[in-house]
């Protein structure tokens, strides 16, 4: 026994010795290790008709990594971005992240892709055990599925189901007081159109049972030419219409169904009228069109969103875009998670931005929220407003209550078996 | 598929107005990029795939000088002008040097200024869709007429396209310019061993094809979204109006895009969710009742 006693302390101190040893001459390494920039990646789609998604996305993050860089980074790490063009392609988006990750030692994937191109991102954070953080997918399934989420993803993004149940009590509420009752959709034909749609119909006649549906208008994404389609809903005379086209297919559309004095003959319901790129596109906008604030400096009212909105505007000579205040939630998400973990590591960032409340300007209160069960952003800013031409543009804009919100979502959630 | 709807509509004259103006308004721009492509196309026998980005160079254009000079009409003939213009360098420099070339060829010199000239756009213009907006002077409430709706901007455009379509049937039809145009198309050895020019024959009809794309492009600017590759679509129909009508044959070329027109705007009640399938659909019957198309000539 002695003997071992013996042998033990002897390789404990050889051990200690060799630990002391490495620690002498590796010492410097590490500090320059801890000291070296980390890589974020950030597929996006840069080129092609949603261009601006990408561009907006990056100016904002651009824009917020220069102050958390200045501010000390990530646990005292700068923040290099490595921004790549995935041009909208769902199979480039997944290669271009692998590639991110593999080849330009990005430890960490903001991913600033259109729904389409999250899902298969999200499966390259999968495969290859990086944190992500989707901020541009509205898609609810992507957090909200278990079966499709991952514990290194987070969403840092307004969420289809939390717009649909504010659409639908917004849109209900004027249906009561108008007795508005026979209601008409137009919405662009593919998965976000029908989606979204299927929702605030389903939440308005949960609001307002009397709502009935009489016509359906499915033009194709990015159809130039809208005339069959507002013929169509003329014909049909519903009451009220609600279109979930957006950009520059929204823009053509109003230019369109203004000539046939559309906007006259019904209430229209346009959830993404309300973002400064359609706003000012549209020279002759009529008024009174309803819609969600996508983003607009005035919503929430507060000197933070005005300022932001502003410092944005005088750098990049326009405004920001839903998808900038997104970006800019995704990336101080990461960066106050790495603060309070005090490590630039993507498992950790991970475990301390479960239930991390941060202050937001974009937030209802002033603050969002990364909830925990489902690693999403909750606690942002919606209201539904009628816009008219010029600043504010939406001028009055009706807050939504997150209570109901989240209860609703809760129910939802229960019928999908997401819980 | 709605066929009570689609019978309703055609027993309803306001509906028929209705869904007929609009019907006209689809075909009637359409014509116009058709109408230079099938003219190309007959008389230099080149299909001109950069034809689309004529179409959108006009719009842009247009965009600039109606911003420039807030004049909707100076706007259109600067879409016109501008896109004569810049078909007959186009030609001259490049098209030009592959006229006896294979198809593949033709192809890639129009593919590689499609992307040249998308490209363009976003440097000049920004990748950003731009909206143009409407000029004044049609901001006014559309006409009711049977209880149908028209819009008073479209109504503009039926007439300025009817009356384009028949300067340029006398053009072809009646003058000297046109005599040539159409004997270049049948035998342009005869018409070159007769001493004309028959460079300046195949300049000039890509001129004219080329300005009829950049006059739809400024006509339409007001009621389109503006972005880079927005010629693509349109590109995509006038083909379509083109085989229905048969290569080549300008008539056929108008026959076809009232009929895809008609075919859009009737469809979209009876079938609204078979509206792009009834435009191929159409074009598949055409193609095996008469391969030539409806009005083109047969071998």
């Amino acid at each position: 026994m002695a003997r071992k006693r013996a042998e033990l302390d002897r390789r404990t101190v050889l051990k200690g010795a060799a630990a002391g040893a490495a620690a002498t001459i590796f010492a410097p390494n590490i500090v320059a290790a801890q000291n070296k920039v980390v890589r974020i990646g950030m597929p996006t789609i840069l080129s092609g008709r949603v261009a601006q998604l990408g561009t907006s996305s990056r100016n904002a993050v651009i824009m917020e990594v220069e102050k958390i860089n200045a501010a000390g980074g990530l646990a005292g790490r700068q923040i290099e971005m490595v921004i790549r063009d995935s041009k909208g392609q769902p199979q480039e988006a997944a290669r271009v992240s692998r590639e991110l990750v593999n080849s330009d030692g990005c430890e960490i994937l903001l991913d600033a892709e259109a729904s389409s191109g999250s899902f298969a991102v999200q499966e390259v954070a999968k495969d290859l055990g990086v944190l992500v953080m989707h901020t541009n997918s509205e898609t609810s399934s992507l957090t909200a599925d278990p079966k499709i989420r991952i514990p290194l993803a987070f969403r840092s993004c307004r969420q289809g189901i939390h717009d649909a149940v504010v659409s639908g009590a917004y849109a209900a509420e004027i249906a009561k007081a108008k007795k508005i009752n026979r209601w008409g959709t137009c919405s662009p034909d593919y998965a976000y159109g029908r989606d979204n749609t299927q929702l605030f119909v389903e939440y308005l006649k949960h609001f307002y049972p009397q709502a009935e549906v009489t016509t359906e208008a499915w033009p194709k994404l990015f159809q130039p030419d809208y005339t069959e389609v507002i013929t169509r809903v003329l014909q049909n005379k519903p009451q009220a219409l609600y279109s979930a086209l957006w950009g520059g297919d929204l823009t053509s559309w109003v230019d369109q169904a203004s000539i046939y004095a559309l906007f006259s003959q019904m209430e229209v319901f346009a959830i993404n009228m309300a973002d400064y790129t359609v706003l000012t596109a549209v020279k002759n906008l009529p008024k009174g069109i309803h819609s969600a604030t996508r983003y607009i400096k005035t919503y929430p009212a507060t000197k933070q969103n005005a300022a932001w909105g502003d410092e944005y505007r005088a750098r990049f000579k326009e405004y920001p875009t839903n998808w900038s205040w997104e970006n800019w939630v995704g990336i101080h998400f990461i960066a106050e998670a790495a603060k309070k973990a005090n490590s630039a590591d993507g498992k950790k960032i991970a475990e301390a931005m479960r239930g991390l409340k941060i202050d937001c300007p974009f937030g209802a209160d002033g603050t969002v929220t990364m909830r925990a069960d489902d690693q999403t952003v909750i606690g942002y800013a919606i209201g539904w407003g009628p816009t008219i031409s010029q600043e504010p543009y939406v001028p009055e804009v009706k807050g939504a209550s997150w209570d109901t919100i989240l209860q609703l979502e809760a129910e939802w959630k229960k019928r999908n078996n997401y819980t | 598929m709605n066929l009570a709807a689609l019978m309703d509509c055609l027993t309803s004259a306001s509906c028929l107005v209705t869904q007929t103006t609009s019907g006209l308004i689809i075909g009637m721009l359409l014509f116009l990029v058709a109408a230079g492509l099938t003219l190309i196309f007959g008389v230099l026998k080149v299909v001109n795939f950069t034809h689309g980005s004529f179409y959108m160079l006009g719009a842009y254009l247009a965009y600039t000088v109606n911003g420039l000079t807030d004049s909707y009409v100076l706007a259109v003939l600067a879409a016109a002008t501008g896109v004569g213009i810049f078909a007959l360098i186009f030609e001259r420099f490049f098209m030009s040097k592959v006229y006896g070339s294979n198809v593949l060829m033709q192809l890639l010199v129009c593919y590689a200024f499609i992307l040249i000239l998308d490209d363009a756009v976003k440097i000049i213009w920004g990748p950003e869709f731009k909206s143009m907006g409407m000029a004044t002077a049609f901001q006014k409430p559309p006409l009711f007429i049977a209880g149908g709706i028209v819009p008073v901007f479209y109504l503009f455009l039926i007439i300025v396209t009817l009356v384009i379509s028949a300067a340029l049937y006398l053009v072809i039809t009646r003058t000297r310019f046109g005599t040539v145009v159409r004997a270049a198309a049948v035998n342009p050895s005869m018409v070159s061993a007769l001493g004309i020019n028959t460079g300046l024959v195949y300049s000039g009809v890509f001129v004219l094809g080329g300005m009829l794309a950049g006059l739809a492009g400024g006509l339409a600017a007001p009621v389109r979204s503006l972005t880079a590759g927005m010629g693509f679509s349109i590109l995509i129909e006038s083909f379509i109006v083109t085989v229905i009508g048969g290569m080549g044959s300008i008539a056929g070329a108008l026959l076809g895009s009232v009929l895809i027109g008609l075919v859009r705007s009737f469809g979209s009640i009876g079938f609204p969710l078979f509206v792009e399938g009834l435009m191929f659909l159409l074009m598949a019957v055409i193609l095996i009742l008469k391969p030539s198309g409806l009005l083109g000539k047969e071998g």
